[in-house]
């Protein structure tokens, strides 16, 4: 999971996994979509497959990169990541809202 | 009883429709409390962005009644600051809020419909909010986009975050 978000956190290869949920790619034809130099892509392309995110299947003459379906599947934390952030504000509220309600420091609780 | 309340007091987000999501938390204090932590500006600083993300609310404005627009401007110390604005589409003080919510570095994705509700419960206050997106498309680029900003905030929180994941 670490390795999965670490590898996203780059804004490129985010990019390159958002195109390749479309479908399988070339190292070329994500360059030309995404305006990378092949160099770009290959190396941020080697950094996803380390990851686990993409792996790669050779295609007559070409190397062709799709997603793999497992840490996808962890995407899903998506959801759980925006889980986070609104435990973390309730949390900071419970503070605040306490003291609202008990301005001279008496604590309920 | 006790158990669901207790589930309460931990912080619930469902994916109800494609483009829909439902937060859900209860809080020990009465509907016009939170309604007043959750939409007046300077207690807004005090909780929104949660100093343990490494995010500043830089400013927060609100006209909360009918037709008035809010803009909350957040970021990181040192970096670009993005912010959300929108407008009110129905204020009810203590009880409701519908509003709109534009995020402006992808102003694309189009508006977001916000509902806020505030209702009276055992344990003080249900705190129930449903925000639906133009399309699940949009939806999930917020989601993504979302943890993808996240992550370049606070990679050097991460790996105290990963574990309860």
């Amino acid at each position: 999971m670490v390795e999965t978000f670490a590898a996203l956190a780059e804004p490129n290869r985010f990019r390159i996994v958002e195109l390749l949920r479309a479908g399988p790619r070339t190292v070329n034809a994500i360059g030309e979509r995404l305006d990378l130099n092949q160099p770009q892509v290959s190396k941020h392309l080697r950094v996803l497959k380390e990851a686990g995110l993409v792996d790669v299947e050779a295609r007559a003459q070409q190397r062709v990169y799709g997603l793999r379906a497992a840490p996808l599947r962890e995407l899903h934390d998506w959801l759980d990541r925006y889980r986070q952030l609104w435990d973390a504000r309730a949390r900071a509220l419970d503070d605040l809202l306490e003291e609202m309600e008990n301005p001279h420091g008496r604590r309920k609780r | 009883m006790a158990d669901a309340n207790a589930d309460l007091l931990t912080t619930h987000v469902e994916r109800i429709a494609p483009n829909e999501l439902q937060i859900r938390r209860a809080f020990r204090a009465k509907p016009q409390t939170v309604f007043n932590a959750m939409t007046n500006p300077e207690l807004l600083k005090r909780w929104w962005a949660p100093c343990s993300l490494g995010v500043i609310l830089h400013s927060a404005e609100a006209d909360v009644r009918v037709g008035g627009r809010y803009r909350y401007v957040f970021g990181k110390a040192g970096e670009p600051t993005m912010a959300f604005n929108g407008r009110y589409l129905e204020v009810e003080p203590g009880a409701r809020v519908v509003y709109t919510q534009v995020f402006e570095p992808m102003p694309q994705a189009g508006e977001g419909i916000i509902t806020s509700v505030y209702a009276a419960h055992p344990l003080g206050t249900l705190f129930t909010q449903n925000e639906r997106f133009p399309s699940k498309e949009v939806l999930d680029g917020v989601l993504a986009s979302g943890m993808e900003r996240g992550m370049r905030e606070t990679l050097d929180q991460l790996a105290e975050l990963v574990p309860t994941l």
